[in-house]
């Protein structure tokens, strides 16, 4: 073996895996115990439920799963209900909230007036909007992403307007001396300009956007992963709620995985730290 | 005064403090200046007497509290749109390459992408920046950030360059570098170095400015003496703030074209520059010290 085991970033993943293994070997360890297993589950059993709701093949009984694995393949209904609600409030949220920003930004006036009902409505505990959601949306999954899309749009409303008001006054005077009119300005200064402060809202507005979907499911839904963590919380299931989480968490992932990649083509203008360039 | 191609006249400014309206400050007051059509004139003055206030009234950036400014002998409403400006600090857009930055200008006027593209490449190669057209500013060194910020300004080919300060930021031996290359690209690339391309006006069909061969008026803001005698037709000399006003003008009769670090050894330019020095010093001591006062 000639890799080396000290950490790098070469071989932090590696680091990163074993911490994993250690976490879940400890995790298995506990849940020895019955009485620990009630509560805090068995990662075999949350292994096995995930497999179920995947893969469409029944494993026979063995040693690890003494009754044997059904092979259901049934959470693609429930988990394609919760990543539409996600990401059309996730794209909802955001389109609204870069287009007030922006409007709040270059409008002074408006900003003024407006002023405390967007410090109210921001600090308001918006998931007890919830049942009013529901009320008037109905128990489909409009109601979900209207949920999910007031825990966006201000993420996203505040850093758009923060970035906006921040554009160099010098690039801005130059931009005019060079001739450009209101429009240009806003397509070629403005918008540029509060692109960075929009990605890095955009990290935390994928996951309230989740959270936003799941809660307004757990509320009230016939649907959605939400849905299926509620029913197994009412049979005292705790390996499905444990599955439940782990896979919500898995696809958040992915999607905040998917913004950065967005991000690293959209801002490669930007300087990161410690880079050199061969001149 | 037809000829005159930017005229600052009886120009006050005044600014208010934001949170206090009897807080008044007056950066300028009764300040002529003229620039005529192909003139390359200096304003020197000491730190934070009001320069840069007086260039951004010429650039219709700010307006003035009392006086006018006229541009080629029409009162300028809004933006001064025959000057192009370069700024003191940096003004390139960090989201465009060095092509994109200098193309923005045609674009905003509506040239098609190809032309503007052919013409940016061809500024970009005339201020040596040629095989840089891809880099981001953070990628390129001060000196090629101005050198883009210069290709920027001229393509657009203002009948008036306001600069301010744009070489401050620089090391001197970049600057002199700068400096002669403004001078060359000025005086119409028929200077020491022949200009690389036969075309040069990209932007055809121009404003013919009368006398000078196409040359551009130019206001340049600077607080080094030795720059500006070396490089203007006519050096004024402003007064220490608050109420900055000219008090000396000095015609600078230096044969061009000059090389900057050459025409410092002329005798000329030694006499020039202490007469200047003469009235520009207790300026400078009064701005100081009135500085010295403020952070007290």
């Amino acid at each position: 073996m000639t890799m080396k085991l000290g950490l790098n970033e070469r071989n932090a993943r590696w680091w990163q895996l074993l911490l994993l293994v250690v976490l879940l070997v400890a995790w298995h360890a506990v849940s020895r115990d019955e009485k620990v297993a009630f509560f805090l589950a068995e990662p075999i059993k949350v292994a096995g439920r995930i497999w179920s709701w995947f893969l469409p093949f029944d494993v026979p009984a063995n040693a690890l799963f003494p009754d044997g694995l059904p092979g259901n393949a049934d959470i693609y209904r429930h988990l394609g209900v919760t990543l539409l609600e996600t990401v059309l409030a996730f794209a909802i949220g955001t389109v609204l909230g870069l287009a007030c920003g922006l409007w709040l930004a270059l409008a002074p006036t408006a900003s003024l007036i407006l002023d405390p009902y967007i410090k109210a409505a921001n600090s308001m505990p918006r998931v007890i909007l919830a049942p009013i959601f529901a009320l008037w949306f109905g128990l489909g999954i409009w109601s979900k992403v209207a949920l999910a899309v007031t825990l966006v749009f201000f993420i996203v409303f505040f850093n758009v307007y923060q970035g906006v008001r921040e554009v160099s006054p010098v690039v801005l005077a130059n931009a005019r001396m060079l001739g450009a009119n209101q429009r240009q300005l806003l397509r070629t200064v403005y918008l540029p300009s509060a692109t960075s402060w929009v990605f890095s809202s955009l990290h935390t507005s994928v996951g309230l956007a989740f959270v936003g979907a799941v809660v307004g499911e757990y509320l009230g839904s016939a649907r959605g992963v939400g849905y299926l963590i509620l029913q197994a919380e009412g049979t005292f299931d705790v390996n499905t709620v444990f599955a439940g989480i782990a896979v919500l968490t898995a696809f958040a992932l992915a999607l905040d995985g998917l913004v950065g990649a967005i991000e690293r083509r959209l801002m490669k203008w930007q300087p990161r730290s410690g880079e050199t360039e061969k001149l | 005064m037809a000829d005159h191609a930017l005229e600052l006249l009886d120009i006050t400014c005044t600014f208010r403090a934001r949170d206090d309206a009897r807080q008044r400050y007056t950066a300028v007051a009764d300040t002529t200046l003229c620039v005529a059509a192909g003139e390359f004139v200096s304003v020197v003055g000491p730190t934070g007497c009001g320069k840069s206030t007086l260039l951004n009234v010429a650039a219709g950036l700010l307006e003035p509290s009392t006086g006018s400014v006229r541009v080629f002998g029409r009162p300028l409403a809004g933006i001064n749109a025959r000057a192009g400006y370069m700024f003191q600090s940096e003004a390139l857009m960090p989201w465009r390459s060095a092509l994109a930055n200098v193309m923005v200008g045609l674009q905003y006027r509506g040239m098609a992408e190809a032309e503007a593209r052919a013409q940016a490449t061809q500024w970009l190669a005339r201020v040596g920046l040629a095989g840089f057209e891809d880099r981001y500013p953070h990628q390129l060194s001060g000196g090629m950030r101005k050198r883009t910020a210069l290709a920027q300004t001229l393509a657009l080919d203002p009948d008036i360059i306001l600069m301010d300060e744009p070489f401050s930021a620089l090391d001197v031996q970049t600057r002199q570098l700068m400096e002669n290359e403004v001078l060359d690209l000025w005086a119409g690339g028929e200077g020491r170095r022949a200009a690389p391309s036969p075309e040069r006006t990209p932007l055809g069909g121009g404003h013919a400015v009368p006398g000078g061969r196409g040359r551009k008026a130019v206001l340049f803001i600077t607080h080094d003496l030795d720059e500006a005698i070396a490089m203007s037709d006519r050096v004024v000399v402003l007064s220490a703030g608050p109420a900055t006003h000219p008090i000396g003008e000095f015609v600078i009769d230096l044969p061009r074209p000059r090389d900057v670090a050459e025409v410092r050894m002329h005798p000329r330019f030694v006499e020039l520059h202490s007469q200047i020095w003469g009235v520009l010093r207790d300026e400078v001591l009064k701005g100081y010290a009135q500085q010295l006062q403020k952070a007290a």
